[in-house]
């Protein structure tokens, strides 16, 4: 078990390193000039060649990357250009507002598709299965960001129980900001539960037709007995891996939902710094969603290890 | 060729056998629906999509405009049909881009298995994992500024790990077979048994996999043009319409609902297709099914 999780920790490292570099290289040398990029066409050369020293763009490459890299360890992100901010600062706020939402999300989807998902597994292509199928097929397929839409319309505007958008922040209380975060979170889970429950169906299907489980109906066991007892644990592998893909999808593709529901989250901040060319900012957020989704992955890969011991020995 | 090959050569039957599945023909007629009216545009649309006609502006459904007007008075129809070759274009070709680059790399890395090679694609790929594909695009288009283009290019990279560990894996236990031993002792090198016994036998893989990403290709464009980083005005486009329909929805919701539900009807079309298709490719389902 040590070895494994020496041998993730390592992987682990060595992704963000090759991570950090792709970020660091698309951002800072692709565009040519970073500050003559930020400024626009129309900067006056000296104007450049200022932001250009207070940038630190004199030095060569790789110190610049250290310079950064560094920063990172120490919780200086540097400061944003357009905000004279510490972008740490602002990306402390909004990551309160990101991490709830997604965490938000991902348990609403877990709620809605472990039993649904179950529900219909347990009665294969009865009706029920038929339509809790084709009812997860049309969620695959709705874009979060046009559900979002319908939910404003339906809960927003008809029947005004909620705000169309806008967070009044945590200061005013748990319930406001949890309530202001209901409808981004289910138009955020809909489509994902619509996933982890046709996940949950399949694979609980497959360990149902496992032979062990057959031994156990043999010795008298019911259908339901078998269910709960035997295969469900065995059919949550899959469903772990989708739901740890998951919250990294959620945070993500928070920035969407964000912008719809005009949210001060990690999303609207990376457009905000786009819309600016604030690299500095957009090279800060990414690098930390891209932390986020690689912990995340190397928690699913250790929670494995810890519920199937046969993926604790090497692939092959 | 003499050499065994235990491709499907019931090529004509497995076809036959799609059109019997009910999701493979729904599906292929809800997506046959817009492909068509995107091919019909080329040549014909019932008004100039981006003509504005301010009078008539947020009309609902008429005989002279058949799913209405937004806010400019722009016939949505037309619009829907001129945006369904945005949609698909970039959707198919970004998956283009993840099979032609990602399946030699998935392939190579399979022929090579264990080596540095694999190592080095395998792990590449789990780099381009760990970016959320919106990120990329976000990134893409942060530095290149937004554009269809630019949308295939971020959807597209997405795609190469996709179908790269698709291939790797498919062709993993091929390479344990007997048929492809005969082909080495044949003398065959590790590039043609790939491109002569490797491919034709994952290309049902493929396929399946194809439809999921082309789907999932369509959601992304969705989501970028409405964001403001896919297709940019005057080029008509599902998302930016919906993007420009969020503040009308509560004076003219059918603005916000028709681009939204053709949207879905598309996807939803790709996806059934996907499902008929898998299940006429897979014996082991098809038998489960009966």
């Amino acid at each position: 078990m040590i070895h494994f999780v020496l041998g993730r920790l390592i992987a682990l490292v060595l992704s963000l390193v090759a991570a950090s570099i792709v970020i660091f290289f698309v951002l800072e040398v692709v565009p040519g000039d970073p500050a003559a990029f930020m400024l626009g066409m129309n900067a006056a050369p000296d104007t450049v060649a200022a932001l250009r020293d207070q940038l630190g763009l004199n030095a060569p490459l790789w110190e610049r990357y250290f310079t950064w890299i560094f920063g990172l360890f120490r919780g200086d992100f540097g400061v944003s250009y357009t905000y004279r901010v510490p972008v740490a600062e602002l990306m402390g706020d909004r990551l309160w507002v990101s991490l709830p939402l997604a965490l938000y999300a991902l348990t609403l989807s877990t709620l809605i598709a472990f039993p649904v998902g179950i529900l219909a597994a347990s009665k294969r292509n009865s009706a029920r299965d038929v339509s809790i199928m084709g009812l997860t097929q049309l969620g695959v397929a709705i874009p979060n960001f046009w559900f979002a839409m319908l939910l404003v319309l339906a809960f927003s505007i008809t029947l005004r129980w909620f705000s169309a958008g806008g967070f009044p922040g945590w200061d005013e209380g748990f319930w406001l900001g949890m309530k202001s975060l209901t409808l981004p979170a289910i138009a955020l889970a809909l489509p994902q539960a619509s996933i982890l429950a046709r996940v949950m169906r399949s694979s609980l299907l497959d360990t149902l037709s496992e032979d062990y489980i057959r031994s156990a109906r043999a010795k008298g066991l019911t259908r339901s007995q078998v269910l709960w007892r035997h295969a469900l644990r065995n059919a949550l592998i899959p469903v772990l891996t989708i739901i740890g893909l998951q919250f990294s999808f959620l945070l993500a593709g928070g920035i969407i939902i964000e912008n719809v529901f005009f949210l001060p989250g990690l999303g609207r901040l990376v457009f905000q710094g786009i819309t600016q060319r604030d690299l500095i900012v957009v090279k800060s957020v990414v690098m930390v969603l891209v932390l986020a989704v690689i912990l995340v992955t190397f928690i699913v890969d250790i929670t494995y290890a810890l519920v199937d011991p046969r993926l604790r020995r090497p692939a092959e | 060729m003499s050499d065994v090959m235990p491709v499907d050569e019931r090529g004509d039957s497995l076809w036959k056998a799609a059109f019997s599945s009910r999701s493979f023909v729904i599906g292929l007629a809800l997506t046959g629906i817009f492909a068509v009216a995107a091919i019909i545009s080329f040549a014909w649309v019932p008004y100039d999509p981006a003509a504005q006609d301010i009078p008539n502006k947020l009309k609902g459904f008429s005989g002279a405009h058949w799913l209405g007007t937004d806010h400019f008075g722009r016939d949505i129809l037309s619009m829907i049909m001129v945006g369904a070759r945005t949609s698909i274009a970039v959707a198919l070709i970004a998956v283009g881009v993840g099979l032609v680059i990602g399946t030699p790399l998935g392939l190579a890395a399979a022929a090579r298995r264990g080596s540095l090679l694999d190592d080095v694609i395998m792990r590449a790929n789990d780099l381009v994992f760990a970016f959320p594909a919106l990120l990329i695009a976000i990134l893409i288009t942060a530095v290149f500024g937004p554009s269809a283009v630019n949308a295939i290019l971020a959807i597209g990279i997405f795609n190469i790990p996709v179908f790269a560990r698709l291939a790797r894996g498919a062709a993993l236990s091929l390479w344990q077979r007997e048929f492809i031993l005969a082909a080495r002792v044949a003398g065959k090198g590790a590039v043609r048994i790939s491109a002569e016994h490797i491919l034709p036998n994952i290309l049902n893989t493929l396929v399946v996999q194809v439809t999921i990403q082309f789907s999932l290709g369509i959601l992304a464009e969705a989501a970028l043009a409405y964001v403001g980083l896919g297709a940019q005005p005057p080029i008509p486009s599902w998302g930016r319409m919906l993007a420009e329909s969020q503040t009308m929805v509560s004076l003219a919701p059918h603005v916000a609902l028709v681009p939204g539900l053709v949207i879905v009807l598309t996807v939803l079309g790709v996806n059934l297709m996907g499902d008929g298709l898998r299940d006429v490719f897979d014996p082991r389902l098809r038998r489960s099914r009966s």
